[in-house]
């Protein structure tokens, strides 16, 4: 008995998967040659209007990436107005003194370093953590499995003031001094949750059986996870972690309630916005969009190029 | 025929299952506790137990040199109902639900349309949404009070148009910080909207189609209601911070639209009365956890508000 549904099995298997393969194909082409012609009488009529249609949309996408993109074109060119008086608005001339002057003030350097520490430690800490969680929570069941899950919303849903006072009632309450550690530790837990929600849908469109197979072949846990789990999280973990370090970066509420006497670039603009933001800041937020634009660019052409390498190959 | 194949896909994945489960029965509590514990444990401490905390100082007093003192109270509560406070109130609640319906209206026809464009094009614009996140938010938001001031770009043109000859006040106004808080927050419109879009069957629009409807009348009876709960999820994702972020108000808003985050912000931070702002953030975890609870009723999953 077992014999003949293994039987079957086996030769069920690939007949259906031929089957589904020449509905696939045969649904792209039928269609594609089908489809046009009683739909292009009407696609005629209605020509006029859709042009004017296509027209508004580019319209409509332009003006907002203008709302986007305003502000920053602002900055850029403020970061090379040569106007010297405060508070630096009207035009006189291209200089790039300012960037001269970013790198010479060292409390702005500071500040920026302290910015990309924190950032690198905490996308590193919330990456190992996040991952380990998702893949736990993916794969296990557990008492308090659902307390976990909801504790993991609070920061995504609540406030971040909220999250900002609370940690600095904490830290003052059990004597956690206010500086680099307080601020690492802030961002970790902000950053955690949007790791762990990345791997998790990376998770969730895996197939479990390529793991199964790697265990039947003899592999132990450690080496399956290994070789086959970690490789096909990738892409979820990276997408985790670009993530959580670009929230590090720009964090602004948070930081404010955790720093003690640190300052972050982003409590440097904050600080400097009530006498009147120095165009040397719009030098180095030039700086830094000009830098992640080129990681972010060269990351993402690596990602895409391993996954067209990828689907080629299957 | 269609038997048979019923039948072996039916062991086939009986016979996964079993697999599965025998691999969980073997030693499932150690690697899960390792797994899991680091997350548990950060989370307990550094979230479950300072929230509890906020909670508590909410109920406690303070002594003639502002120091917390554990003695129940519930005058931070009673000082929350005075008339002040709900000036504060009202322009909070008005400011985050005119924010969040701009944003709406804004963002619903933009994820739209790039949610129906294909390959690389689709790409790069989403891309571009999130592009201007990598400029500090901060410097984005006085980028738009250089430009609000009386000698700002709007008023320069304005008046070179020669449409007004004195600079409008656009700045410090209520106005401004809802432009503020639209600005900052439309991209965490936009995500939810985007996969909710993205998800929605075309065919069921050329159906719609095929059947008559006009656009007009497809939009309102397919596509909005098949989008309804990325709608709620991207009004959560604006509402809620647009109460917290005090830094939009304080530099659009000049001290003259305080919200409920500005209070929060001076009782920790200058006011010293931390029971106070406390009891404020209470309330704002209150209203957080409706309004989740609202969008888990009405069939929203958390996934998505995570986006």
């Amino acid at each position: 008995m077992a014999d003949v549904t293994d039987m079957t099995d086996m030769t069920d298997v690939p007949d259906v998967a031929a089957s589904t393969d020449r509905i696939r194909r045969g649904s792209t082409s039928p269609t594609g040659s089908v489809q046009p012609s009683p739909v292009t009488p009407t696609k005629r009529r209605v020509k006029p209007g859709k042009r004017i249609y296509r027209f508004s949309s580019v319209v409509y996408l332009c003006l907002i990436y203008l709302f986007l993109f305003l502000p920053i074109i602002v900055i850029v060119v403020n970061s090379f107005n040569a106007n010297r008086v405060k508070p630096y608005i009207r035009w006189t001339g291209f200089t790039l003194d300012w960037y001269a002057k970013a790198f010479q003030s060292a409390s702005l350097i500071q500040s920026f370093e302290n910015t990309l520490i924190i950032a690198v430690v905490s996308t590193v800490l919330a990456v190992l953590i996040g991952t380990l969680a998702a893949v736990g929570m993916y794969r296990y069941k557990f008492r308090g499995k659902g307390v976990v899950d909801a504790l993991l919303y609070i920061p995504v849903v609540i406030p971040e003031i909220v999250l900002g006072i609370a940690l600095l009632s904490m830290f003052t309450r059990v004597n956690i001094p206010r500086g680099m550690l307080s601020l690492i530790i802030a961002h970790v837990t902000f950053c955690i949750p949007f790791v762990v929600f990345n791997v998790r849908a990376r998770l969730a469109q895996y197939d479990d059986s390529i793991e199964e197979a790697s265990m039947d072949l003899g592999a132990n846990r450690v080496v399956t996870f290994m070789r086959i789990t970690l490789p096909m999280l990738l892409p979820g973990i990276a997408g985790g972690a670009l993530l959580a370090f670009t929230l590090s970066i720009d964090d602004v509420i948070v930081s404010y309630f955790t720093n003690g006497q640190v300052k972050t670039f982003p409590l440097k603009v904050m600080e400097s916005i009530k006498s009147g933001v120095s165009p040397a800041i719009n030098a180095l937020s030039t700086i830094i969009l000009v830098g992640t634009i080129v990681i972010v660019v060269l990351s993402q052409s690596g990602i895409l190029s391993r996954r067209r390498v990828h689907s080629s190959s299957r | 025929m269609p038997a048979t194949t019923d039948t072996g896909s039916r062991t086939r994945t009986g016979r996964t299952r079993g697999t599965r489960s025998r691999h969980n029965f073997r030693g499932n509590m150690l690697p899960a506790a390792l797994t899991v514990s680091p997350v548990a444990i950060w989370f307990g401490l550094l979230i479950l137990v300072p929230m509890i905390y906020v909670i508590v100082i909410s109920f406690c007093s303070l002594d003639s040199n502002y120091n917390i003192v554990f003695r129940f109270t519930l005058d931070n509560y009673k000082r929350l109902a005075d008339l002040d406070y709900l000036q504060i109130y009202g322009n909070s609640l008005l400011i985050a639900l005119t924010s969040t319906v701009i944003c709406l209206l804004l963002a619903y026809p933009f994820a739209y349309l790039i949610a129906r464009m294909r390959g690389r094009a689709k790409i790069a614009l989403y891309m571009l949404v999130i592009v201007p996140f990598w400029t500090n938010s901060l410097i984005r938001i006085y980028g738009w009070r250089t430009m609000l001031g009386a000698q700002g770009l709007f008023n320069k043109l304005l008046m070179g148009a020669g449409i007004v000859d004195k600079p409008v006040e656009f700045l410090f106004t209520r106005g401004a910080v809802i432009l503020g808080m639209v600005y900052a927050l439309f991209p965490f419109m936009v995500l939810p909207l985007y996969t909710a879009l993205e998800k929605l069957d075309g065919s069921l629009l050329e159906a719609a189609k095929d059947l008559g409807a006009r656009s007009l009348k497809t939009l309102f009876t397919v596509t909005i209601p098949l989008t309804a709960t990325g709608i709620f999820s991207g009004c959560i994702m604006v509402f809620i911070p647009t109460l917290g972020y005090f830094f939009v108000s304080d530099v659009l808003g000049g001290g003259n639209s305080s919200m409920i985050g500005n209070v929060i912000e001076s009782q920790f931070r200058r006011g010293n009365n931390w029971p106070l702002g406390a009891a404020l953030s209470v309330i704002l975890i209150l209203i957080t956890l409706v309004l989740v609870k609202l969008y888990q009723r009405a069939g929203g999953d958390m996934e998505s508000l995570g986006g």
